[in-house]
């Protein structure tokens, strides 16, 4: 599981824009490289990320919700990807982020966040 | 494509994505410098040569990728190792408070190695003799992990180099090393980092090379690394044979760097570029 720090503030107003940071650890290898030896490293990137936003209520399965925030990372991306963006809180609920990758990576991470 | 214009790369991202946050953390840098010395000590940290966004970085813990390797060591710190079933919060609980300030002192001098080391020695001597489990190469993950998670505990507090004859030795080692020529450019570290500070070198600023916030997340590097892997970027620079990682060199130099930054705020982990 890669480490990863998420910030999404606990409790927030209806209407208000917030803002999500989401630092994942990962090496973003771009395939084109050769290591100390020579040999050329195999490419080992995230190719996707998405954050949904999930209401409270909602079953809360992985993918449900609604989209808030999506991107495609390739091979110009740096190690560590660090990803900011905003999005209106109207109800309270969870984000959840989730990466995924070469190799079979998937990371799939839950936020909650209370909005009165 | 090197890794420099990866970086490049996912400054558009962010940038697209936080137009806002970029305004906000601007406005951080500008009006808080954490890092600035008083003003009679003409001695600087690196942080002051960096670019504002490169300072944004290390400002937020929420952007500084070195707290991952924070996280990790964190981790680490908890989990049992070797034949002795012990983690390193057996002997000594709980870092926050007992392991604040200790890394301000290193390297110093080890009475049961009769020798000076640093901070990462340090942790793989608790390994072999506490934990009884195998030694690790200098600059392992976990090392630099560990050794990140220790050094946090120390942020904002002096540097403060042991008073110690032995250590003193080591000092006196190293400052003959800072101003001896090595290489074929034939240049000391003192030729760049006492004569030509503040100018450019290959579309670099050259810092003063005080070792306040090590280790630390090098974007170049895209990881976390320690002074000792600093110092060998520099000695392959002037095309010297650099040091070997731990020797009694290496490790003079970094007790000197040490006692020429004495006093300085420590930052670790930082962020350079």
């Amino acid at each position: 599981m890669a480490r990863n720090i998420l910030t999404v503030p606990t409790t927030a107003k209806v209407g208000e824009i917030i803002e999500l940071r989401a630092l994942i650890q990962h090496p973003m290898e771009t395939g084109y490289r050769r290591s100390s030896e020579g040999v050329m490293m195999a490419r080992d990137l995230i190719r996707n990320f998405t954050c949904h936003f999930v209401e409270a209520d909602a079953s809360g399965k992985a993918g449900e919700g609604e989209l808030v925030f999506a991107a495609k990372l390739f091979a110009a991306v740096s190690a560590n990807p660090y990803l900011s963006f905003h999005t209106t809180a109207f109800a309270s609920g969870s984000f959840l982020f989730v990466w995924t990758g070469d190799n079979g990576f998937k990371q799939t991470e839950r936020v909650a966040i209370t909005v009165r | 494509m090197n890794k420099v214009q990866k970086l490049v790369g996912v400054g558009f991202v962010s940038v697209f994505a936080s137009v806002f946050a970029s305004v906000l953390a601007f406005t951080a840098t500008l009006s808080t410098n954490a890092f600035a010395q008083s003003p009679t000590d003409s001695r600087k940290s690196g942080y002051t040569y960096m670019a504002p966004s490169t300072q944004a970085l290390q400002n937020d813990d929420s952007q500084n990728p070195a707290m991952l390797w924070v996280k990790d060591g964190e981790a680490a710190w908890q989990r049992t190792e070797g034949t002795a079933n012990k983690s390193c919060a057996s002997c000594h609980g709980d870092a926050k408070t007992k392991m604040r300030a200790v890394a301000t002192r290193f390297p110093a001098y080890s009475g049961s190695l009769g020798r000076v080391i640093n901070l990462q020695q340090q942790i793989n001597l608790c390994r072999t003799v506490q934990q009884k489990a195998p030694s690790l190469p200098l600059e392992h993950q976990i090392l630099l992990a560990l050794e990140s998670y220790v050094a946090l505990q120390s942020r904002g507090l002096p540097i403060k180099p042991p008073a110690d004859a032995k250590l003193g030795d080591a000092q006196k080692k190293g400052e003959a090393l800072f101003t001896q020529r090595i290489g074929q450019i034939d240049l000391s570290c003192q030729d760049c980092h006492n004569n030509q500070v503040g100018r450019s070198l290959a579309g670099n600023l050259i810092p003063q090379a005080h070792p306040t916030g090590y280790p630390l997340y090098r974007l170049e590097w895209q990881g976390v690394g320690g002074l000792q892997r600093r110092i060998r970027n520099c000695m392959v620079g002037v095309r010297a044979e650099p040091y070997a990682y731990g020797s009694e060199e290496m490790v003079a130099l970094e007790a000197y760097l040490a006692k020429r930054a004495a006093g300085m705020k420590f930052e670790a982990p930082a962020v350079r570029p």
